[in-house]
């Protein structure tokens, strides 16, 4: 057998048919099929059209209500209403919404759903988040998606592998965001197209999973098809907490054949931000000095984490939010809200002056509960910064770090940090 | 079979590089299905009067790295809303390729093509002959081959999931 990547090597044990290797056309069963209410009701539309009469793995099928729950208006009251359908017409196990879930990506994680080795197909181009976990997140749209309920599975092409080389530790202020937004910096927003990140080298050591989370999340931003990290002692002992049986960490042979290698240093990075209206336009935070902010936004599939909100709070402890900016900070899930709430988080990030909101998608895709006005800009902790994503077609986004972030609502401009610290 | 994908006739419309499904329809629209509902907005921002110049059947031409982004469908619902009936691309990112073949929507990619389209001008694309024609000039795109070609022969996927599906009961009911 060909010596193969660790993308090649997940979809090998998961293809029923076709030609596992770059470029070749495979069919293939995931273990888990996730939507929400944005591609959830198109694709139940598309289900019902193919004459499906339930899916075919059902145990499988997990929906989950993020983008506008709680509803924003009626049509979304609708929608979530549609996903709560299917589940209840198809008693499907795993139907999560406000109170009792979260936001997707963040989500599957917590439910121990993914492991070493699984395959993730969502209706969600995030889904290569699940990538942190050693796992394959394969995005698709909602008839793919309809496809893979009626029949339990669906074709793709077996994308090449472009390796990123970690090595070195990370300061103390650069995170999971600024690595992948050194990446999609370094290859563009396109250049991962038709590929699969896959992270690994000795820095993986200096990476939580939530920073792995922060990082998987944004392959697709560098137009990648999916992400794997190597599975490692880290990636194990989550996979114990999460109550997952032990399975083997995947790991790339060592003569596989990469498209293209990236080394990172981590300790040479510092903190990034993109700058509108591209991910891929990553600067470092001295080059944006005296660049205003009307709103700071922490949130979104993979940075409304713990590692995220100890930042916030770190930052904003006795400190408060500059006058004329709001601060807005979304737990990705109930069971990091409450966990921030124990650990006192929620009460330092309140007292700054910062609202504290339910788990929700909400403002990252310009949805609801934060959108912004014409002229208004934004630092956020989300994932695009695309003309008009978060509201206006003439406000605009930044995109960056919880540090950064946090430091931005207290100054009102963009700054690190570290410039905080000289001015008690 | 009737629903077969394969010659759209219309007038070119051209957008630049890195269109993303956020500017082809914005995130506030995301709870909307219906289709003349999504079309209403389609484009409005990145090109305001798209949609007024747009005629059943026409095509749309674009740079590379076409429908990044978010893996929202109703952005190909919205296109097709609007008129639109074919697209060539330097390149498209590849969750919306397949939401666009998958509702019968063909995507052509051809740099040369997307470089010599003449904005306005009436073009041809023939899916199953490969070619995309104007003025007399003959651009050949990478051949929509396999699966896509099956999935666009049968005019979408949810029309090939259906003749599968029933298919697989004919079997099932034969074997009894």
């Amino acid at each position: 057998m060909s010596p193969r990547t660790i993308a090649e090597k997940i979809i090998a044990t998961h293809a029923i048919e076709g030609f596992v290797a770059a470029g070749g056309i495979a069919t293939v069963t995931p273990d888990i099929l996730m939507l929400n209410d944005v591609s959830g009701p198109l694709a139940f539309e598309q289900f019902d059209a193919m004459g499906a009469k339930a899916p075919a793995e059902p145990a499988r099928v997990v929906l989950i209500a993020d983008h506008f729950a709680p509803a924003s208006n009626i049509d979304s009251a609708t929608a979530i209403g549609a996903l709560r359908g299917f589940a209840r017409k198809h008693g499907l196990a795993h139907f999560h919404e406000p109170g009792r879930g979260g936001i997707e990506h963040t989500l599957l994680d917590e439910l121990g759903l993914v492991g070493h080795g699984s395959i993730v197909f969502g209706a969600d181009s995030h889904t290569c988040t699940a990538g942190a976990f050693n796992a394959l997140g394969i995005g698709f749209g909602s008839t793919d998606l309809a496809a893979a309920l009626a029949t339990g599975r669906l074709w793709l092409r077996v994308p090449e592998t472009i390796r990123v080389e970690l090595t070195g530790e990370p300061g103390r202020y650069v995170t999971g965001k600024d690595v992948i937004l050194h990446v999609i910096r370094q290859i563009g927003v396109d250049g991962a197209a038709d590929a699969a990140l896959e992270f690994g080298g000795p820095g993986l050591a200096g990476l939580g999973m939530d920073a792995r989370m922060a990082i998987a999340n944004m392959a697709v931003e560098a137009g990648a098809d999916t992400c794997a990290f190597e599975g490692d002692a880290a990636s194990t002992a989550h996979m114990a907490h999460r109550g997952r049986a032990a399975c083997a960490p995947v790991l790339p042979d060592a003569d596989a054949v990469y498209r293209a290698r990236l080394e990172i240093n981590l300790s040479g990075l510092s903190p990034i931000v993109a700058c509108p209206p591209s991910p891929g336009a990553g600067v470092t935070v001295a080059e944006l000095r005296g660049q205003r902010v009307d709103q700071v936004y922490v949130g979104n599939c993979a940075n409304g984490t713990m590692t995220d909100l100890r930042q916030v709070a770190e930052v904003l402890r006795g400190r408060r939010i500059g006058e004329h900016v709001r601060m807005i900070v979304v737990p990705a899930t109930q069971r990091i809200w409450r966990e921030a709430l124990a650990e006192g988080l929620l009460d330092i990030i309140a007292a700054a002056g910062a609202a504290i909101s339910t788990p929700t998608c909400g403002a990252c895709f310009g949805g609801h509960m934060g959108i912004l006005a014409a002229g208004e800009i934004a630092i956020a902790t989300t994932n695009r910064n695309f003309r008009g994503r978060m509201g206006h077609p003439d406000s605009q986004v930044f995109l960056a770090s919880a540090w950064v972030a946090a430091a931005s609502a207290v100054a009102g401009e963009i700054v690190s940090p570290e410039s905080l610290e000289a001015v008690p | 079979m009737t629903n077969a994908v394969d010659v759209v006739r219309g007038r070119v419309h051209r957008l630049g590089d890195d269109v993303d499904t956020d500017a082809i329809l914005p995130g506030r629209y995301l709870a909307l299905r219906d289709p003349a509902a999504l079309g209403a907005h389609c484009l409005e921002s990145l090109a305001p009067g798209f949609r007024g110049r747009v005629r059943e059947g026409d095509i749309l031409v674009a740079g590379r790295n076409f429908g990044n982004g978010s893996s929202r469908e109703h952005a190909v619902i919205a296109l097709k809303a609007v008129g639109i009936r074919a697209i060539v691309v330097v390149s498209a990112a590849r969750i919306f390729f397949r939401n666009a073949i998958n509702l019968g929507l063909p995507v052509m990619v051809s740099p040369e093509a997307a470089a010599g389209l003449l904005d306005s001008e009436t073009a041809t694309v023939s899916v199953v002959a490969n070619t995309i024609e104007q003025n007399g000039t003959i651009w050949r795109p990478k051949r929509l081959d396999g699966e896509v070609a099956a999935i666009l022969a049968c005019g979408g996927l949810m029309q090939r999931t259906r003749e599968l599906l029933a298919a697989q009961e004919g079997e099932d009911a034969e074997n009894g």
